[in-house]
């Protein structure tokens, strides 16, 4: 890699500008519990995510962050037995409805996740994946929202060259940038990061947080984060979870220098999780 | 436990490991090496002149005019033995009738003094001179039944074993010149392999007597020299010719006889090879392929990506485990009773039939390794592809069957293999043992002959088992040949899709 990477202090904040207050809510979590089996992973969270920022979320191990990021799109649904209860609205409806169709929520709503899982295709062919199920069969359409996408993944210059090469020849932060483009290539609304960045070395995840600083422009963001410095990097808002219940929730600089509640301080400081 | 023991433990297990390796390698080889060793001599063997003469009349394969020139030089070589026989034959016949026409005057001359003696009573002549001519009479008529006595005698000495000896000389040679055809195209030529040649030839030189001496015994089986019974006669000689001019009379020559796979049996596998074995064997392993592959990939989907883990989904899958250990006759009866017997596929055994019954047989196999297949998918993959917005059926066609095709691939494979060796489900369902190759559209409602049935039958119900050993083997060697082969292109295949996949 040609490109210097500078890491950035670990006490800087997002310099993102000030949080509008009045920015428009894009998903919001009215009491909303979800529940693998009888255990309650998230306790009647309300929150209001706002449009075309990024929100991070913070919380020791097993807090159900992860868990409410995935419910987002639904995609929980996937482990048996789990039911949710309260509203999940999205779009002035609540994604939860019996009438919601899953596969359209999930087509706005995009995806990356903890581990880079690139399929066994090539790099085009996983770009390409979603824009073709959507019906895309136009090659030069195709070719062209493959480019539009690695380029906002900032991985165009490094692959264009091998464009059919099997995916899993890359690096672990290549696939992960590659991952993302894949996920933009639908162009969703939102964009939900399941720890993007923890299988990752320092370099690869100080570019996938520069690509979060550039895609917050565009698209809303939640990332999940066991990295406080990072959430502190990259987020505008951050949300702070304890075994289930939302904690604290407001702008990520208020979060860190001047927490509400004793806990919050208690874990940013170090002193549990 | 202190470090060298440890280490000693470590060893003596990798030592175990070695051992248990070597150990199967070795059986292996031990069963391997004589199917190949054995089964390879139904393709290469020193093949006589009336080898060439079958391949060029039956099969029209080789140079007439070359095969003419051998054929009467190996004749040629034949004449004397054929001249001899003749001779005895003719000496025989001789023999006889002088013998006879000997007795025939006796009896005229006996009847002659009856007669004499009868007119003398009449006319009253003395009593001594009467008495004279019946005692005259009687010692011509013993005379003459010594001759009858004599005649027999020689049909047992000379015209018995001589018959005995010309079956033995046709059964090495084929037909006597000047015989007339024979009906059987076993019988029109004579031995085709230089191994059988041998055989028949001690069958010549030798005769095999039961020996019932001992009453409380059970007989002991004895061979004697043929040339016992011939002493002093034109056919002394006969054997001693026949041994030393055998190569002259058959000339043996390494045949490379590769065809064998792909010619149709002449006689019921006396001559020529197992191509109508092999078809039915394709025909049935692709046919149970067709059936099994959609039910079994369709079914391993199903239990994996759609149905709800629930009471009927975990009975399901204790049939499916159940099915698998299910003998394969009781598969064969059940095919007999509902495909042919309930919804009658077809009128007979059939091909069709056949492939449906194998197909049940390998279905849980399949079942089982596609679904096996299937969940070894990372996890990651699914959820990226719904992440995506795929639909489940998209996420299956897409990601799914694409990432674990290697493994359902060499279930196929395997169990393809299986339905190529499986013996018992075709036997009431599919097989003959005698068949012509059939037509891709004849398999709808006819039977075939296929290699695993063949090879039990062969060596259990021919009527010449000695003659077909070759054939046998040859036989059980493509079967191995055709289940390895498979494999390997198992094991390939998983290997190229794999390498694909990774990248």
């Amino acid at each position: 890699m040609s490109k210097e990477i500078t890491m950035k202090p670990i006490d800087t904040f997002a310099s993102h500008g000030e949080v509008d207050p009045q920015a428009e809510t894009h998903i919001e979590a009215k009491d909303f519990s979800l529940f693998y089996g009888d255990f309650e992973a998230v306790r009647k969270v309300s929150m209001k995510i706002p449009k075309k920022m990024v929100t991070a979320m913070i919380g020791p191990s097993g807090c159900g962050k992860s868990t409410l990021l995935r419910s987002i799109n639904r995609m929980n649904d996937l482990i048996p037995s789990t039911s949710a209860a309260g509203e999940m609205i999205f779009d002035g409806h609540n994604i939860y409805a019996k009438n919601i169709d899953v596969v359209t929520l999930r087509a706005r709503v995009g995806m990356v996740f903890q581990k880079p899982n690139v399929f066994p295709k090539s790099i085009f062919d996983n770009v390409a994946y979603g824009p073709r199920l959507q019906g895309m069969k136009n090659k030069q359409e195709l070719s062209e929202i493959v480019e539009q996408s690695l380029r906002q993944a900032a991985i165009w210059d490094e692959v264009k060259d091998r464009l059919q090469a099997n995916a899993l020849g890359m690096s672990g932060g290549q696939q992960q940038r590659l991952c993302i483009a894949r996920a933009l290539a639908i162009k969703p609304e939102i964009l939900l990061m399941d720890e993007p960045t923890s299988a990752l070395d320092p370099k690869a995840t100080a570019l996938i947080e520069d690509l979060i600083g550039e895609l917050r422009k565009q698209y809303t963001i939640t990332i999940v984060t066991h990295n406080m410095q990072q959430a502190a990097r990259v987020s505008d808002l951050t949300a702070f979870m304890y075994e289930g219940v939302l904690v604290e929730f407001g702008k990520t600089k208020q979060l860190f220098t001047n927490p509400d509640n004793p806990q919050t301080e208690n874990y940013i400081t170090g002193r549990f999780g | 436990m202190r470090l060298e023991t440890r280490k000693l433990l470590d060893k003596a297990f990798s030592g175990l490991g070695i051992i248990a390796i070597a150990v199967m390698a070795m059986a292996l080889l031990a069963i391997l090496s004589p199917i190949i060793w054995r089964g390879s001599k139904a393709f290469v063997f020193k093949g006589t002149v009336e080898h060439r003469r079958v391949m060029l009349e039956q099969f029209d394969r080789g140079n007439p005019e070359k095969f003419n020139a051998d054929y009467a030089e190996a004749v040629a070589a034949r004449a004397p033995i054929y001249d001899m026989l003749e001779d005895f034959e003719k000496e025989t016949t001789q023999l006889e009738e002088s013998l006879s026409e000997k007795q025939e005057a006796k009896k005229n001359q006996s009847k002659e003094f009856r007669n004499k003696a009868r007119a003398m009573k009449k006319e009253g002549g003395s009593d001594e001179k009467i008495a004279q001519l019946e005692a005259e009479e009687n010692r011509l008529k013993d005379e003459a039944k010594a001759l009858k006595e004599q005649i027999r005698a020689l049909s047992e000495t000379r015209e018995e074993p001589f018959h005995e000896l010309v079956d033995a000389v046709q059964d090495l040679f084929g037909p006597m010149p000047g015989q007339k055809k024979p009906v059987l195209i076993r019988q029109q030529y004579g031995q085709t392999r230089w191994d059988r040649t041998q055989v028949k030839l001690h069958e010549v030189l030798y005769e095999e007597e039961w020996d019932y001496s001992n009453a409380d015994a059970m007989g002991i089986l004895v061979t004697k020299p043929r040339v016992e019974k011939f002493r002093g006669t034109e056919l002394e000689g006969f054997f001693h010719y026949l041994e030393e001019n055998l190569e002259a009379m058959m000339k043996p020559k390494t045949t490379f006889y590769w065809q064998f796979i792909t010619d149709t049996s002449k006689d019921s596998h006396i001559f020529g090879g197992i191509w109508p074995e092999v078809l039915g064997t394709i025909y049935l392993t692709l046919g149970a392929m067709i059936f099994a592959i959609p039910m079994g990939v369709i079914a391993a989907i199903y239990l994996c990506e759609y149905a709800k883990e629930g009471r009927v989904i975990s009975f399901l899958r204790i049939c499916i485990s159940t099915l698998a250990g299910v003998p394969s006759i009781v598969f064969g009866l059940f095919g007999l009773a509902f495909f042919l017997n309930t919804i009658q596929v077809s009128d007979s055994k059939s091909v069709l039939a056949g492939s449906l019954t194998l197909s049940l047989l390998i279905l849980p196999t399949i079942i089982r390794s596609s679904e096996e297949a299937i969940l070894a998918v990372p996890r990651a993959y699914k959820e990226a592809a719904l992440g995506l917005g795929a639909g489940r059926w998209h996420t299956v066609m897409t990601v799914i069957l694409p990432a674990s095709l290697p493994g359902i691939l060499t279930g196929i494979v395997i169990s393809m293999g299986r339905a190529a060796g499986e013996t018992a489900p075709i036997i009431f369902t599919a097989a003959v043992s005698v068949g012509a190759p059939l037509k891709i559209w004849e398999t709808l409602n006819q039977p075939t002959p296929a290699l695993p049935w063949n090879i039990y039958n062969l060596c259990t119900e021919h009527e010449a088992v000695d003659e077909i050993r070759h054939v046998q083997y040859g036989m059980v060697f493509t079967l191995v040949a055709i289940v390895l082969l498979l494999n390997l292109a198992a094991i390939l295949m998983r290997a190229r899709i794999s390498k694909k996949l990774r990248g």
